[in-house]
């Protein structure tokens, strides 16, 4: 479904990717490990087209997407849940979610409706909050929202740039079923985790980069058992 | 003469006055809130609003149409002064600002880009209509018989109207900010300019729209002042604008209420300071608010949005 061949990132003249190549297949969970700075939000930055690649190629359902507007990306159904969740605080919690949609603004309204409801009703909260302001929300109603606002482009694959990030652990575990639970209907999934052990124990299929460079990649099984991972993102010595 | 029996009469002039800086701070303030920079050509962009406003006036009249009457006349100056208007906007922000933003400009330089076209639009308008003052026949259209008798206070049709229109324009803006997708791209663009790109907002048609919007505010501005004050020129966008900024900055600059409200305090503080003090320190006045303003509360009357500029 999304395959990237060499990709090359630079901010300025410093390159942060380094010749990136992975593959996402239709209806997976794949999960990017990688240490800090490594080049995991800027491989997710490079796919939505907001920071354009150098070199390399990516390509979305058999076709080219580098190059693309970013609103061009979305439309064909990739859509991103930033790092930091990045809610419109000052916009209430339905107008977050229309913002979602913002790239189907021209589809029926009773379709939109359809959308919200459909959103209400993965996360209850979002439905008794939805005249409150983004920025009034806790953290983890935050993260709801942020994945919300995504699903409302309609996405067929949802890259989630670590969702797990500064939530308490009851949270965490949350989260991690409603990306099962996304993932078990039907959308494919590309989750950057630094949460290691519980990533892998969800996804299908790893990869690890670093410096810019994938150095390993594998069934999340056999990434979990490698000795390099597990002293490197495992916590163990 | 008895200052406190014309107060009323004042605070009618002044909140006429007021609601006219507030449209021309809107523009001030759309554009602050999106790029964090004061367009300094907006003056001039409302000046040039005042002449197409002229212009036209000028060729109905001289076409000697039978009955001129405001209902269709004054909504016709406006769209035109607006969209006009509008276009300068729109091209100032393809010329002179994107440019230098797209090289990874910060803040200086696209600041004096917009002292520098604020210059070329004067001397523009200077060179092609001449240095002299335009006079607006408003006579033929708002006989000054045309007035309201309301205790003592004595009202002109065109006074009522400027204030009406004004109000208009307001909350037609106030509802496109908020309720329309539009006005959501705006808000989030202004909020978090990255995050509106990733949802697939083309940032830059968005901050183009909110340079014509804002420009046609003032551009409808400029053709109620001419009516109002009757005599135009090349440079009257600069005391203009400067008041306006500065109603922009007492609100609380890049908050859109705000700007309405500072123009109404900064209009109204004007008319009464004219009342009780020689009219010559009407400046003084405003610029007095407006280094009040900066000394004691920057963020402006409504301002949240210091700690947004900080965060930069
Ligand atoms: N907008 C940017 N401009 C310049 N350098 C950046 C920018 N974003 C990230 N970087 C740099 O790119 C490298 C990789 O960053 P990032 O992709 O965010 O890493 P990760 O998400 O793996 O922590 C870091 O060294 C970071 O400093
Ligand atoms: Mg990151």
């Amino acid at each position: 479904m999304l395959k990237l061949s060499g990709v090359v990132t630079s901010y300025g003249s410093l390159p942060v990717l380094k010749g990136v190549s992975l593959e996402v297949k239709g209806g997976e969970i794949v999960c990017l490990l990688g240490g800090n700075a490594s080049g995991k939000s800027t491989t997710m930055k490079t796919i939505l087209g907001t920071v354009p690649p150098r070199k390399g190629t990516i390509e979305f359902d058999g076709q080219r997407i580098d190059g693309l507007p970013t609103a061009e990306i979305v439309r064909r159904g990739i859509s991103l849940v930033p790092e930091g969740r990045r809610i419109f605080a000052r916009m209430t919690v339905w107008e977050n979610l229309v913002m979602g949609a913002f790239t189907r603004r021209e589809a029926p309204a009773d379709e939109l409706t359809e959308d919200l409801e459909r959103i209400y009703g993965l996360f209850p909260r979002l439905r008794e909050r939805r005249d409150q302001l983004g920025g009034t929300l806790s953290g983890g109603e935050q993260q709801m929202l942020a994945i919300g606002r995504a699903l409302m482009s309609r996405p067929r694959l949802l890259l989630m740039d670590e969702p797990s990030m500064g939530l308490a652990p009851a949270l965490v575990d949350l989260v991690f079923d409603i990306i099962r639970e996304i993932n078990s209907r039907g959308m494919t999934i590309l989750v950057v985790e630094q949460n290691a052990s519980v990533a892998l124990s969800m996804a299908h299929r790893g990869y690890v980069l670093k410096n810019g460079r994938i150095v390993m990649h594998d069934r999340a099984s056999a990434l979990l058992e490698a000795e390099g991972v597990r002293r490197a993102y495992l916590g163990e010595a | 003469m008895d200052s406190f029996a014309i107060l009323p009469q004042q605070l009618v002039f002044g909140i006429a006055l007021g609601t006219v800086y507030s449209l021309i701070a809107l523009g001030y303030t759309l554009v602050y809130g999106i790029l964090f920079m004061i367009n300094f050509a907006h003056g001039e962009v409302f000046m040039i609003g005042a002449y197409l406003g002229w212009g036209l006036l000028t060729w109905l009249l001289s076409a000697q149409l039978s009955s001129l009457h405001p209902l269709w006349v004054l909504p016709l100056l406006l769209l035109q002064g607006m969209i006009g208007a509008g276009l300068v906007g729109l091209s100032l922000e393809f010329f002179a600002y994107r440019p230098l933003y797209k090289r990874g400009a910060t803040r200086l330089g696209p600041l004096i880009s917009a002292v520098g076209a604020s210059i070329f639009l004067q001397n523009l308008v200077m060179l092609t209509q001449g240095a002299r003052m335009k006079v607006y026949m408003t006579s033929l259209l708002f006989p000054p018989s045309w007035r309201l008798q309301v205790a003592g206070v004595n009202i002109s049709a065109l006074l009522i109207v400027i204030t009406l229109t004004s109000t208009l324009l307001m909350f037609g803006l106030h509802y496109l900010v908020q309720h329309t997708t539009l006005g959501r791209a705006m808000r989030a663009v202004a909020e978090d300019r990255e995050m509106a790109e990733i949802v697939g907002v083309k940032v830059w048609r968005v901050i183009a729209a909110t340079f014509f919007l804002g420009s046609s505010l003032g551009g409808a501005a400029g053709v109620l002042v001419g009516l109002y004050y009757t005599q135009i020129d090349f440079f009257m966008g600069y005391s203009a604008g400067l008041k306006a900024f500065t109603a922009a900055v007492l609100g609380g600059i890049g908050n859109i209420r705000g700007a309405m409200l500072g123009g109404l305090v900064l209009g109204i503080a004007e008319s009464l300071a004219v009342t009780f003090m020689n009219p010559a320190y009407r400046d003084v006045i405003t610029f007095a608010i407006l280094i009040l303003t900066l000394i004691f509360r920057p963020t402006g009357l409504l301002g949240e949005r210091l700690s947004e500029w900080e965060k930069l």
